[in-house]
């Protein structure tokens, strides 16, 4: 699914991936892990395509392809989805709107016709009730005046909605209480499939409890340093990452 | 100050209305010379340094006889006036009765021109006439006093909810018409009304002067939407002045599409616990001034103002914010938030803003925010990484922008109006309406 080799990162002229390799092949769920600075956000950036990022070394293949040479709206019509750590809120496009217009941005992309306005409806409020959302959230502007829980919600509503190959989750458990994280994880958990990829960031263990992952990886200073099955979480909570940090150096 | 007006509306004489009636004479007659005194604002005037409304004296615009006024425009009335509701309509300034519509109205409103008001109950007129606008210290708005040619005169009486909002429909039909409207709106304790005022022109160049001056008492709330569609070149001064006593409520809602240069004034006096909310959105293409001025004084404590205002600049357009608030020192526990938020789609286009606070009262809460900028990276970005293309991406955000301030319109009909209205400014790729 996804082969990233190699991958150096700049941004401006401060290197931030430093050499980056990482296999997540179909069907698999990969959880990186990571302290604050270790580049784990540019790397979810730099897959969706995010501009200020200069790629100095390297390549990222996807389903075959050359991911870098892809446009942001191409990635996510082949499949790529990207849930923001910071959901932006836009004033003034409701979420329902935004939801038809994305789907039929990817259903005109593979030649299907613009979806039925009743089947969308249908979809909508299914998924609407796996996440435990009230359907009023649709009909309001797109994250606006949302609470963090809400946010990230909303994100993996998309995800479900617009069913991608690869599922990228930017800390989408941070700042969510327990309650939330249980909801979000239980619709992160119905995607899963043989066919479907996930690559998860994050700070805590916590998430791991609730999306078992089948790879961990632990990103420091620009590198994979470790990697190791679901254990290597609770290792890492045990220890802190000055212990892979050193291991790694 | 040397000004074509006075002349041309002695030409006038005895067609102006109430011109038999001492009272209005005298009122006229006293306007006229604050206005002579001052003339129409100068850009050396702080308050009109970005609306340069010198074209007023510069060309021949001209007052038309109320027996010359062309009906034969029913056509492009029946175009604008909205369904669903009671419509007055005033041509090149004077009421045009025929192509009217206050049919059905309860007994408890009274609607009619101001020139039959004077005539049917001058008192009810005096109580009002002149009472909150201000001659003193707006140009156009003495100039207004001294010689409006007709207006609405609209009384609602306690505790009366209109069930259809009232519109009033300004036409002007041909190029170089001065057109000088003055509107009285009254509502007494506890009623609420909508009204809507419409502005359109039949031609390009012309003038438009049109003040307001509404009245809402005690737990009253009135709404005030306009729909401002003037001709390419036209000058559109307009001001609306409210007293809102106790506890009533007012909204305006301008939407400033039309004109070469657009000005609208609210001004609002604001006793105990009342509240106003004002919102305005411009979009100027090409060379528009688009201009809007509020002026809101606390009087009273426990008062809330509310102030949102967004343009969309393109082109060599300018848009302008002025927003004031003043707090008197009695006026505790005022709570006024004032935002104004400027897109600007050209590099040639302008945005002049200038929040002014004057606080007199030691504990109050009072926001104000404003921005000026481009369309945000992060939203651009957010919606490709969903699929959408770069420039669907953009004109979906810039109509966003926008639509933001078109969602607020309560009224079904004039909701539909506005909303193309706006769609029809902005490129419509990857903006389908039948979604919104």
């Amino acid at each position: 699914m996804l082969s990233i080799k190699n991958l150096h990162v700049s941004v401006g002229d401060k290197p931030i991936l430093k050499g980056v390799n990482l296999e997540i092949p179909a069907g698999e769920v990969h959880a990186i892990m990571g302290p604050n600075g270790a580049g784990k956000s540019t790397l979810s950036h730099v897959l969706s395509g995010k501009a200020g990022y200069t790629v100095t070394e390297g390549s990222v293949t996807y389903k075959g392809e050359d991911l870098l040479a892809l446009e942001p709206e191409m990635r996510a019509r082949k499949g790529v989805f990207l849930a923001f750590q910071y959901p932006v809120e836009i004033p003034g496009v409701s979420n329902i709107y935004l939801l038809k217009a994305a789907l039929n941005a990817m259903r005109t992309y593979r030649g299907e016709s613009e979806v039925d306005a009743l089947d969308f409806l249908t979809l909508v409020k299914d998924k609407v009730k796996l996440l435990e959302m009230d359907e009023k959230f649709l009909y309001r502007a797109v994250n606006e005046g949302f609470s963090g829980g809400e946010k990230k919600r909303n994100e993996i509503l998309q995800a479900a909605i617009l069913e991608p190959s690869l599922c990228i989750l930017d800390e989408t458990d941070s700042g969510l209480d327990i309650d939330a994280l249980k909801v979000v994880s239980k619709g992160v958990n119905a995607l899963r499939d043989e066919a479907r990829s996930f690559l998860m960031i994050t700070h805590y263990q916590r998430l791991l409890d609730y999306i078992k992952p089948d790879v961990v990886h632990v990103l420091a200073d620009g590198r994979i340093v470790k990697s190791g099955g679901p254990e290597l979480a609770l290792e890492l909570e045990a220890k802190g990452y000055h212990w892979v940090e050193e291991q790694g150096a | 100050m040397d000004s074509q007006y006075p002349e041309l509306y002695a030409s006038l004489e005895g067609d102006l209305i109430g011109q038999s009636d001492t009272k209005l004479a005298d009122f006229r007659a006293r306007a006229a010379a604050q206005f002579l005194e001052q003339g129409f604002p100068s850009v050396r005037d702080e308050e009109w340094r970005y609306s340069n409304v010198s074209v007023l004296e510069k060309q021949a615009f001209v007052p038309v006889l109320a027996s010359e006024i062309a009906v034969s425009i029913a056509a492009d009335v029946a175009k604008h006036q909205l369904d669903d509701c009671w419509v007055m309509v005033f041509v090149d300034g004077h009421y045009a009765e025929a192509l009217s519509n206050v049919a059905g109205l309860p007994d408890s409103v009274q609607a009619m021109s101001l020139a039959q008001a004077i005539v049917k109950q001058p008192e009810q007129v005096y109580e009002y006439l002149g009472q909150v606008a201000d001659n003193q210290t707006v140009g156009f708005t003495a100039f207004n006093s001294a010689w409006f040619s007709d207006g609405a005169f609209l009384q609602i009486a306690k505790n009366t909810q209109l069930e259809k909002p009232v519109q009033l429909l300004h036409i002007v039909t041909s190029a170089h018409v001065m057109a000088n409207t003055r509107h009285l709106v009254i509502l007494e304790q506890g009623a609420e009304a909508h009204v809507i005022e419409t502005f359109v022109g039949a031609a390009e160049q012309y003038a438009t002067v049109s003040v307001m001056e509404a009245f809402v008492a005690q737990n009253a709330g009135l709404s005030v939407y306009k729909n401002q569609l003037e001709g390419a070149k036209a000058a559109h001064l307009a001001g609306i002045y409210v007293q809102q006593a106790r506890d009533s409520r007012f909204g305006h809602y301008n939407f400033a599409f039309g004109g070469l240069l657009a000005r609208s004034e609210v001004h609002t006096n604001l006793h105990q616990a009342a509240e106003c909310d004002l919102n305005g959105l411009y979009l100027g293409v090409k060379r528009q001034t688009l201009d809007n001025h509020t002026r809101i004084h606390h009087l009273e404590p426990h008062a809330i103002s509310k102030e949102l205002y967004k343009g969309v600049l393109n082109d060599k357009s300018r848009g302008v914010f002025q927003g004031r608030v003043i707090v008197a020192e009695q006026a505790q526990k005022t709570d006024s938030d004032m935002h104004n938020h400027n897109l600007l789609l050209s590099d040639n286009a302008e945005a002049d803003t200038k929040p002014q606070l004057e606080i007199y009262a030691d504990d109050v809460k009072c926001a104000h925010g404003i921005t000026v900028g481009q369309l945000d990276e992060k939203s651009i970005f957010a919606l490709q990484s969903r699929g959408i293309d770069e420039t669907s991406a953009k004109n979906m955000l810039t109509f966003a922008f926008a639509n933001e301030m078109v969602d607020k319109i309560e009224l079904p009909g004039l909701h539909e109006k506005i909303l193309t209205e706006v769609l029809n400014r902005f490129p419509q790729a990857g903006i389908d309406q039948a979604w919104l």
